[in-house]
């Protein structure tokens, strides 16, 4: 296959790392320009803008040149890397990643300019923006790295490098500039991160040894590959291989990729570490975990379990579709009875990623659409709601969902933007989060009857928990002690406008996103409607 | 009939101009109401929605030169489409949104007028006139849209709306949560709507091919296509009921949240804790009816399942009855007309459930007339009591309050059932089409018997709150100092400005001329001319069998007529005899007799009380007993594991202190790896963090490189 080949990705991903590379270079030439620590944070700050917006400029390139009409495999990077292993250095996008890829660059960009510390008050030194700044950007643009390499990434070792190169940048973000019980919730990320990547290690390996003899990309013949699309090629191959301890090869391997996902998205009963990093990470830091690391997970059961492993994915179908469901209600239920306003969003995420399991296990069109739509909306808005709740922590130093009362009377701008984002995150129709949330449910009734009707009752609980904080939060008498705080400053709305905004057009207009993804992702699950009947066709 | 599309471009500006006006006030009126003062926004606030009227008259001016069966259709844009779902902003005017965007716009308008001297005094005017735009928008998009789904962009938008405006005064915690009360109560009623288009959608579903996923070429989720499809896809069934019975219950259930019916009404009453022309224009005329209207966009559905349309008029029956028993007892005259209202829209829901949609539909416009007049009486009254809604603290205020005694007797008259005014037509027609039915699964006269019991009822309590508010001695104003309406110096109360009095004056002439397009056969010797201009709408309901035809059916229809109109004045009696003074022992000395009955009449029979005890309260214990799972149970499992792998790992370390095998291990050294490092780290410098993250990355690629040579 002669693919023509582009550097846009790969300058995308590793752009964020040359400002690593010049933070550093900062560093070590302090002592020789004499910088003060003052000049030092605000040059790392600088450099971390001056890195991440071009990623953004070139996402958007990237947007405006990708053929979703065309589907299939775009601007490929694809050259040999580690020829003993077979390990190719190959960059992509399809319609699965594609906006998954500007969700990276629009979050992250988010995330650097929520990570400024204007509009902070001068004496709070200890605000997370304002310690170890180098440190803080440089470990935020790994991060940014390893996030658009992970969706760009089609060789699976890239793919994984990539992957653990998300997880060690998290854990010091966590574990250094978090809360109080940072230290705790860093190590149990890692530790349940690392267990899920165990366990995608062990199935790569497991799929490189069981693949048949190929071709690398400069024609060089490979006894095996890492080439995730030729896996999926293969497919069919892994059914015949040897058991494993007795049980089914496809099957085991599967399940410990999908429990490896299913950590990152997180599925219950895998979810707990997220309240817990989320309540003690940073504002960006929360920013980018619920939106863009979360979509790690369904990202890879949609990129290696369904077209790698398609038998034991159909064998799998009700199972998924169960613990979807699960999410949906359960951790609905759980978000009504917190009381930390972080905590709740943070839960709120692990029942909206609920929807994201349910679709993708229906095998329609629209589910499978509303399920990536979903995926991308989840990332539009939890960030959102995630800088909403680091202004309330920023001036009142607490999110105790009882301690505030009628705060709208002195911050209307505020209010209204929360308002709006509970109202998209609760799946008002109009906003974004309704077509998501209505095309999965639209796709999953055929496939799930009772599963998506107890799915649906999700709408019923989120209204609740939403109305019930705006109303303690936001209304009824003002609550003296915060008589005196501050409307939004220019920091937050920089920050919070474009995702409010892309909340309302893409509600009205949600055809640039969808016409992006329908094509790959209708030949992806067309196998397994196939397979269901739900094709009946010719 | 005929049925025929014509394309326009004139429909997307109805719903846009209030739209125009939300956004204008909403994020400019601050600004806008410190820089030019409150007539501004009021211009902004009133001329859109007077706008949006110009453009639905010339819109239904078109419609009408047209023959019938035309719909005019603005096709806007692609909104979704994901395989074979493909849905448009689009919108259609047919002979029913017609009607509806003519009352939707003029009645809405008017009390936009209202509320330039309603609000007059309230700080936020603004933001009042940008929600109140922003609900006529929403409602707009709900009467005009063209497919199911964009109507539900408007279910839930007014919903948003109400909510809005229910809180508008959010300092009080009490209208706080009347505004989410009503919000979630809806949720409910939507997920039915929201499980009925999934079944709805899986009905027209046929086939997944493997061509593009298409369902054959006329699919479509348009309102005028339906029919058509879903009478090829109606022998489909779910769960032992077909497809149209579904769906038909299942749109119903989301009509109950909306449209206040049992099980769902207890949102309304509290609803009134909303400004009054917001109890006038969304919990009265426009919104509450958009359950309504949904059953008439949806007749094919009903016209074809007698156990849906059962459902229908039975449950709208029992809420007409139940609704009116308890409006006897109320003392604030708000929620004497928010319970007159379930209780209308209760009357509704039988015209609509018994087939007679056209009956249905008339009923909603005059009520739109004749209940906004009321409301906005009321309001007329509680501005001249300084804000008292306690009607046993009013009384006389007819002397002084000239314009707005009459136009409220007028409107008394049309919703009590006498036959000068419209709600007489329109009421009558339905029980007599509810007596006159054969096509349910019970005798059309149950549902009839339920409706004219309420009707008496209806005038009892109405004529009860004329007179407990008009006549009698003139009442004193108490010096409660409510906050609101400081500019009232005088203690009297007197007649409201021309702006409250005209808008009072023009709705009770439309509860009265609104007669005129709903005369009955027998009076005139031809069809109603509403239910003539309705009929291309309502062609499914044509075929529905009658118990009694001819002859017969006439000297019933005379007898029925006259006993309505009996009950009604036999309830006008009753409240003149009981409320005309102010000394009339007799109430006191009845609910002194049945202290048991009256308790829990009084008290709405317990209904909030109940559902608080098991819905509310087995919801609450759920969320409880979820969060504590989650905490106690499932942290605790994953922090044993963590626990017993430390302590896993120390052991092994004894025993073995240099050799790492296996992932339990690696594990276990993680966590004490990680601890050290971090501790180290937080002390540390840049450069070291990196070096950390470099050499951690190095150390995955060489274990994965290690794994993999072991394997080979």
């Amino acid at each position: 296959m002669i693919e023509t080949q582009t550097t846009l990705l790969t300058w995308m991903t590793f752009t964020p790392l040359i400002g690593v590379a010049a933070i550093g270079l900062l560093l070590m030439a302090r002592p020789l320009l004499g910088l003060s620590q003052r000049a030092v944070d605000h040059g790392a700050r600088l450099l971390a803008l001056l890195t991440t917006l071009p990623s953004l400029a070139l996402s958007y390139v990237m947007w405006r040149d990708f053929d979703g009409a065309a589907g299939g495999v775009q601007f490929v990077h694809h050259t040999p890397w580690i020829r003993a292993f077979n390990i190719e250095y190959f960059m992509g996008v399809d319609g699965l990643s594609v906006t998954m890829v500007m969700l990276t660059a629009l979050i992250s960009s988010v995330a650097v300019i929520a990570s400024m510390p204007w509009g902070i008050a001068r004496d709070d030194s200890h605000h997370f923006s304002r310690r170890q700044v180098p440190g803080y950007m440089a470990l935020l643009l790994l991060l940014e790295t390893g996030m658009f390499g992970v969706f760009c990434a089609l060789d699976f070792f890239l793919f994984y490098v990539l992957w653990e190169l998300v997880l060690l940048p998290m854990y010091f973000l966590i574990g250094i500039w978090g809360g109080p019980r940072r230290e705790y919730a860093a190590i149990k990320f890692f530790l349940y991160t690392l267990a899920g990547s165990v366990l995608m290690l062990l199935g790569m390996i497991a799929l490189y040894y069981a693949s048949e003899p190929t071709t690398l990309v400069d024609g060089t013949a490979a006894a095996h590959t890492f080439n995730m699309l030729k896996l999926a090629e293969q497919a069919n191959r892994f059914e015949l291989m040897a058991p494993i301890l007795g049980l089914p090869f496809t099957k085991v391997v599967w399940v410990g990729m999908f429990i490896a996902f299913a950590i990152k998205v997180p599925m219950f009963p895998f979810h707990t570490w997220l309240p817990d990093a989320h309540v003690e990470a940073p504002t960006p830091i929360s920013v980018l975990l619920a939106g863009v690391l979360l979509k790690m997970g369904p990202y890879g059961m949609l990129r290696v379990n369904y077209p790698i492993l398609p038998e034991a994915t159909l064998w799998a179908q009700w199972g998924v579709a169960i613990f979807g469901a699960i999410n949906i209600v359960y951790a609905a239920f759980v978000c009504m009875a917190q009381k930390d306003l972080k905590k709740l969003i943070a839960y709120s995420s692990v029942s909206h990623m609920g929807f994201v399991l349910l679709g993708m296990a229906a095998f329609t069109p629209q589910g499978i659409s509303g399920a990536v739509y979903q995926m991308w909306n989840h990332g539009i808005i939890s960030p959102a709601l995630f800088l909403i709740a680091g202004v309330i922590y920023d001036r009142a130093h607490h999110r105790e969902i009882e301690g505030f009362g009628g705060l709208s009377k002195n911050l209307p701008e505020y209010t209204a933007i929360t308002g709006l984002a509970f109202m998209a995150s609760l799946g008002l129709p109009g906003l974004n989060g309704f077509i998501s949330e209505a095309l999965v449910l639209v796709g999953a009734f055929p496939v799930f009857k009772v599963i998506t009707i107890v799915s649906a009752s999700g709408v019923i609980i989120t209204a609740a928990y939403y109305l019930l904080t705006m109303q303690r939060v936001f209304l009824g008498k003002l609550n003296e002690k915060y008589a005196a705080l501050r409307d939004l400053n220019w920091r937050e709305r920089l920050t919070l406008y474009p995702l409010v905004a892309l909340m309302v057009v893409l509600g009205f207009y949600p055809m640039p996103i969808l016409d992006l993804m329908n094509p790959t992702l209708h030949s992806l699950v067309l196998p397994f409607a196939q397979r269901t009947g739900l094709v009946t066709g010719p | 009939m005929e049925s025929r599309v014509l394309p326009t471009n004139l429909l997307a500006f109805i719903p846009l101009f209030p739209l125009v006006g939300a956004a204008i006030n909403g994020l400019f009126g601050a600004h806008l109401q410190r820089a030019f003062g409150k007539k501004a926004i009021g211009l902004v606030g009133v001329a859109l929605p007077w706008a949006a009227f110009v453009f639905a008259v010339l819109a239904v001016a078109q419609l009408w030169r047209e023959p019938e069966g035309t719909t005019l259709v603005h096709r806007v844009y692609g909104w979704i489409g994901v395989g074979f779902l493909s849905v448009e902003v689009a919108f259609a005017l047919d002979r029913l949104s017609a009607m509806m965007v003519l009352v939707v716009t003029f009645v809405g308008s008017l009390i936009h007028v209202y509320s330039l001297g309603y609000m007059a005094e309230d700080k936020a005017f603004w933001r009042f006139f940008s929600y109140l735009n922003l609900f006529l928008f929403a409602m707009l998009v709900l009467v005009l849209a063209d497919n199911v789904l964009l109507m539900f962009v408007g279910w839930e938008g007014v919903g948003l709306c109400s909510y809005l405006l229910i809180g508008f005064w959010y300092e009080d915690l009490a209208n706080a949560r009347a505004g989410a009360k009503a919000f979630v109560v809806n949720r409910i009623g939507d997920f039915g709507f929201l499980v009925g288009f999934f079944i709805l959608f899986w009905g027209l579903g046929g086939a997944f091919t493997e061509t593009g996923y298409h369902i054959g070429s006329g699919y479509s989720l348009a309102f005028r296509d339906l029919p058509a499809l879903v009478a090829t896809a109606g022998d489909k069934t779910l769960w032992g009921l077909d497809l149209f019975t579904w769906v038909g219950i299942l749109f119903f259930v989301g009509a109950t949240g909306k449209s206040a019916q049992i099980p769902l009404y207890v949102w309304l009453p509290d609803a009134m804790a909303g400004p009054t022309p917001v109890s006038a224009l969304i919990h009265a005329a426009t919104m509450v009816t958009a359950g309504v209207f949904l059953v008439a966009r949806m007749n094919f559905l009903y016209a074809h399942s007698p156990l849906a349309m059962t459902i229908v008029a039975m449950v709208g029956a029992a809420t007409a009855l139940f609704a009116a028993t308890i409006g006897v007892f109320q003392y604030d005259i708000k929620k004497v007309l928010a319970y007159s209202t379930v209780s209308q829209l209760g009357y509704m829901f039988v015209g609509v459930g018994v087939g007679a949609f056209w009956a249905g539909a008339y009923h909603l416009l005059t009520h739109a007339f004749f209940k906004a007049a009321l409301f906005l009486g009321a309001g007329s009254v509680i501005l001249a009591m300084h804000h008292e809604q306690d009607m046993r603290k009013m009384g006389g205020l007819g002397k002084v309050m000239p314009v707005t005694r009459w136009t409220y007797w007028l409107a008394c008259v049309a919703i009590s059932g006498f036959p000068i005014a419209s709600g007489f037509f329109s009421k009558d027609e339905i029980l007599w089409q509810a007596f006159n039915t054969n096509a349910l699964l019970v005798p059309g006269w149950l549902p009839w018997l339920l409706g004219f019991a309420a009707a008496g009822l209806t005038s009892f309590y109405m004529w009860r709150s004329y007179f407990m508010t008009f006549t009698g001695p003139l009442a004193k104003i108490e010096g409660h100092g409510h906050g609101r309406g400081h500019g009232h110096q005088d203690a009297a109360p007197r007649e409201q400005p021309a702006v409250i009095t005209g808008v009072l004056v023009v709705l009770a002439a439309g509860a009265v001329l609104a007669s005129l397009i709903g005369l009955p056969m027998l009076w005139t010797g031809h069809a109603p001319w509403l239910e003539h201009f309705l009929a291309p709408t309502f062609a499914a309901a044509e075929g529905l069998p009658k118990t009694f035809t001819g002859h017969e059916a006439h000297r019933l229809e005379w007898l029925l007529m006259l006993a309505s109109t009996a009950v009604a004045t036999i309830g006008l009696g009753l409240a003149w005899w009981l409320y005309r003074g102010r000394d009339n022992p007799v109430p006191a000395q009845l609910a002194a007799r049945f202290p048991g009955t009256h308790r829990v009449v009084f008290n709405k029979y317990f209904v909030d009380e109940a559902y608080q005890r098991s819905f509310v309260w087995g919801f609450m214990s759920t969320s409880r007993l979820s969060a504590w799972f989650d905490q106690h149970i499932l942290d605790a499992l994953v922090n044993l594991v963590a626990a017993l792998t430390r302590l896993f790992a120390a052991l092994d370390g004894l025993i073995d202190a240099y050799v790492v095998d296996g992932m339990v291990n690696t594990v276990g050294n993680g966590v004490r790896a990680s601890g050290r490092g971090l501790r180290q780290l937080q002390t540390g410098r840049i450069p070291q963090y990196l070096a950390v993250v470099v050499a951690g990355a190095v150390m995955l690629v060489v274990l994965a490189r290690f794994i993999v040579d072991v394997y080979t």
